[in-house]
C-alpha cells in the first residue's frame, strides 16, 4: 500500500472553528492514479496537505509505502511529488535551474542532477524554454514545470491539487496525457479535483468528499452504477408554487424513480428518459415551463445523488 | 521482539549515516540555490551593502574635516571619530545585510508567491530551511562588513586603519553578529505581514541601529545613565562593542566576557523566535 490514510481529521481552531477533514479513510495502491472529488471546501486540500507533511492533522495517521508523515516527514518527503493548487515556481530561477536545484535539494550530484532535468525539459517539451524565467510562462506551461519538478527526485506518489485550475481547455487536455504518461513509470498518483470530467476521465478510483467526509470510493463505473444510474431531468418552471402537485404525478410515469420540487421548479431521477420526457413535459407544461436540462448518469449525478447539492453550487 | 521490530531497528540503525548525508547534501543544494541567486545580483548586492558606509565615510570623514571652520560633530569625536565610526559601520553593514538578505525576500516568498515552498519540502527538517536562509545571509553580513574595512582606509581625510591584536575574537565577533542579524532579519520576515515591512523599517530597524551605540561607544553614554541601562537590551548594542573590542580595542568598550554572552543571548532568543516564526508560517 503506497498512501494509507486512517481515521483521519483536520480541526482548524480559531474564532471560527472549522472541521476540515472528519474521520477520512483511503488506501491507494501502487500504480493507480486516485481522483479526490469534491465541492469548495470539502476538505480536498487540507488532505493532500496532511499527506505531504505541510499541515499537522488533528489525529489519524497518514503513511507513505509505510513511513509515517508526522513522524517522519523529511524521509517522506522522498517519496511524495506535490504540485500545489498555487503556482510555486522559484521566481529568481530559469526553468532550468527549477529543476536543477531541485534534485540538488534531493541529493543529486552536479552531474545527475544536470542530466536529470535534461531529460525532464525533453520528456515535457520543454527544452526551449529552459532559460525562461517562471514569470514568461502561461499557465499551461509553468503546470508542467511543475510537474516535471515534482516527479524529478523519483517519488513513488505524486500529489496533484486541482491541476487543471486556471488552465484552458487545450493546456488541461496535455496536462491529462502527462499525468497518464506518469502511469507508465510506475507512479501512484493522487489528484484533487471539482471537475467531474476530470476525475472521470482520469482516476482508476475516485472518492466523493464532502465537508471534510468521504462519501463513496470506487471506480467511476462503479459509482455510477451503485449511486446514479439515472438520468437527471431538471425542469424549470414559473409557477413553483404547484411543482409539489407535478411532482406527485410525475412519480406515478413508468421508469420514474424520484420526483422532487426544488427553488426553480422540479428535478426527476429517471433510469431511462426517452420516453418519459413527453409526459413529463406535458405535466408540468401548465406550470409554465421555460427551460429543461437533462443530464446522463456520470459523477455530477452520483454527487446530487449523495449530497442532494450541486457540485458547482 | 517481532520481525518487524528487527527490520525496523535495522533500518534505524543503517540509516542514521544515510541521513546525516542526506541531509547535508539537500543544505548545500539550499545554499548553492542562493549562492546562484545572489550571484545574478552582485551589483546590486554590492550597492546594497557598500551605499551607506562609503556615504557616511565621505560626508564625516572626508568632507567635514575640511570644512572652513572645522565641524563640531566631528570635533567632538576628535581625532578618533574616525575609529569609533568603523566599528559602529560594520555592525550597521551586518545589521542591514542580514534584513536585506532575508527578512525583504522571505516576505516575498511567504508571500502570493509562495516560492519557499518547493525548498521546505526538501528531505530535511523544516527548522533546517530556516537555519540555511540565516546562515547564508550571515556569509553575506560579513562580506558587507569586511568592505567597510578598506573604505575607511581609502575614504577619509585621515585613513582610519583596524588595530586588530585578536584575530580570533574577531572571527567570533563578525560570525556570532553576522548569525544574529540573519537571525533578526528571519523573526522580523516571518512574524511581519509583507504589506508592514516598510513600517518595521521605521519604527524597528532605524530605530535599534541609531541607539545601537553604532556611532558612539556604549561607555560614552555614562552621563545619560537611564539610556545607558536602556540599550542593553538592544542586541545591536553588543554587535557594535564587540567589533569596537576586535577592531579597534584603543576606543572604550564594554568586556569582552559580557558582548560574547549577551550575543550567545540574542543569537539563542531571536533564533528560537524566527524559526518558531517560519515553523508557523510554513506548517499550519
Ligand atoms: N489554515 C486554515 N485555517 C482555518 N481554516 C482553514 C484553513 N485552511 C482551510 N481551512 C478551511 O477548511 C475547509 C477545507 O478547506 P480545503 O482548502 O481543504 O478545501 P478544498 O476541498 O481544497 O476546497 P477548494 O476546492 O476550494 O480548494 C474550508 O472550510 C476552509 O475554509
Ligand atoms: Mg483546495
Amino acid at each position: 500500500m503506497i498512501v494509507e490514510i486512517k481515521a483521519l481529521t483536520k480541526v482548524y481552531e480559531g474564532k471560527q472553528r472549522v472541521v476540515a477533514v472528519d474521520g477520512i479513510d483511503l488506501e491507494v495502491q501502487q500504480g493507480e492514479i486516485f481522483g479526490l472529488l469534491g465541492p469548495n471546501g470539502a476538505g480536498k486540500t487540507t488532505t493532500i496537505g496532511i499527506c505531504t507533511t505541510r499541515t499537522l492533522p488533528t489525529s489519524g495517521t497518514v503513511r507513505i509505502a509505510g513511513i509515517d508523515v508526522v513522524g517522519h516527514a523529511a524521509e517522506a518527503r522522498k517519496l511524495i511529488g506535490v504540485v500545489p493548487q498555487y503556482n510555486t515556481l522559484d521566481r529568481s530561477l530559469t526553468i532550468f535551474e527549477n529543476l536543477y536545484f531541485h534534485c540538488r535539494y534531493f541529493g543529486f550530484s552536479h552531474g545527475q542532477a544536470k542530466e536529470r532535468s535534461e531529460g525532464l525539459l525533453a520528456q515535457f517539451l520543454l527544452t526551449e524554454r529552459k532559460d525562461a524565467t517562471p514569470s514568461q510562462l502561461s499557465g499551461g506551461l509553468a503546470q508542467r514545470v511543475q510537474i516535471a519538478r515534482a516527479i524529478a527526485h523519483r517519488p513513488l506518489v505524486l500529489f496533484l491539487d486541482e491541476p487543471s485550475a486556471g488552465l484552458d481547455p487545450q493546456s488541461r487536455i496535455a496536462m491529462w496525457s502527462a499525468v497518464q504518461e506518469l502511469r507508465k513509470e510506475g507512479i501512484t498518483v493522487v489528484l484533487t479535483t471539482h471537475y467531474m470530467e476530470e476525475a472521470d476521465e482520469l482516476s482508476d478510483r475516485v472518492g466523493i468528499v464532502d465537508h471534510g467526509r468521504m462519501l463513496a470510493l470506487g471506480s467511476p463505473q462503479k459509482l455510477k452504477d451503485t449511486f446514479g444510474a439515472e438520468t437527471m431531468i431538471d425542469l424549470k418552471l414559473r409557477h413553483v408554487e404547484g411543482a409539489e402537485t407535478v411532482a406527485v404525478e410525475v412519480r406515478g410515469l413508468d421508469g420514474v424513480k424520484s420526483a422532487e420540487p426544488t427553488a426553480e421548479g422540479l428535478r426527476v431521477f429517471a433510469t431511462n428518459a426517452d420516453g418519459l420526457l413527453p409526459a413529463v413535459i406535458q405535466a408540468s407544461v401548465r406550470l409554465g415551463l421555460r427551460d429543461i436540462a437533462i443530464t446522463e448518469p456520470s459523477l455530477e449525478t452520483v454527487f446530487i445523488h449523495l449530497t442532494g447539492r450541486d457540485l458547482r453550487e | 521482539m517481532s520481525n518487524n521490530e528487527r527490520a525496523g531497528l535495522e533500518r534505524n540503525q543503517g540509516g542514521l549515516d544515510h541521513k546525516r548525508t542526506m541531509f547535508l547534501k539537500a543544505f548545500w543544494g539550499l545554499y548553492l540555490r542562493d549562492l546562484r541567486v545572489l550571484s545574478r545580483e552582485v551589483m546590486p548586492f554590492l550597492l546594497r551593502v557598500g551605499m551607506q558606509p562609503l556615504l557616511f565615510l565621505f560626508v564625516f570623514t572626508f568632507i567635514m574635516p575640511r570644512m572652513s571652520g572645522g565641524n563640531p560633530m566631528a570635533a567632538a569625536g576628535g581625532a578618533t571619530f574616525g575609529a569609533v565610526l568603523l566599528p559602529g559601520l560594520m555592525a550597521v553593514a551586518i545589521m542591514f545585510s542580514g534584513i536585506a538578505a532575508v527578512a525583504l525576500p522571505l516576505s516575498t516568498e511567504f508571500g502570493i508567491t509562495r516560492e519557499i515552498d518547493d525548498r521546505v519540502m526538501c528531505p530535511v527538517p523544516v527548522w533546517a530551511v530556516a537555519v540555511e536562509k540565516i546562515s547564508f545571509s550571515a556569509l553575506q553580513s560579513i562580506v558587507a562588513a569586511l568592505l567597510v574595512i578598506p573604505m575607511a582606509i581609502w575614504i577619509p581625510a585621515t585613513p582610519v586603519y583596524p588595530h586588530i591584536q585578536n584575530w580570533l575574537l574577531l572571527a567570533l565577533v563578525l560570525v556570532m553578529s553576522s548569525l544574529l542579524a540573519g537571525a533578526l532579519g528571519l523573526a522580523i520576515g516571518s512574524i511581519v505581514p509583507p504589506k508592514n515591512i516598510g513600517l518595521i523599517f521605521s519604527i524597528i530597524v532605524v530605530p535599534i541601529t541609531f541607539l545601537g551605540c553604532v556611532y558612539y561607544p556604549w561607555a560614552g553614554l555614562s552621563r545619560i545613565p537611564w539610556l545607558q541601562i536602556a540599550v542593553l537590551f538592544n542586541p545591536i548594542v553588543y554587535i557594535s562593542e564587540g567589533l569596537r573590542a576586535a577592531v579597534t580595542p584603543g576606543v572604550e568598550h564594554m568586556p569582552v566576557w559580557a558582548i560574547l554572552l549577551a550575543l550567545t543571548f540574542f543569537l539563542v532568543l531571536l533564533g528560537r523566535f524566527g524559526i518558531r516564526g517560519f515553523l508557523k508560517r510554513v506548517i499550519s
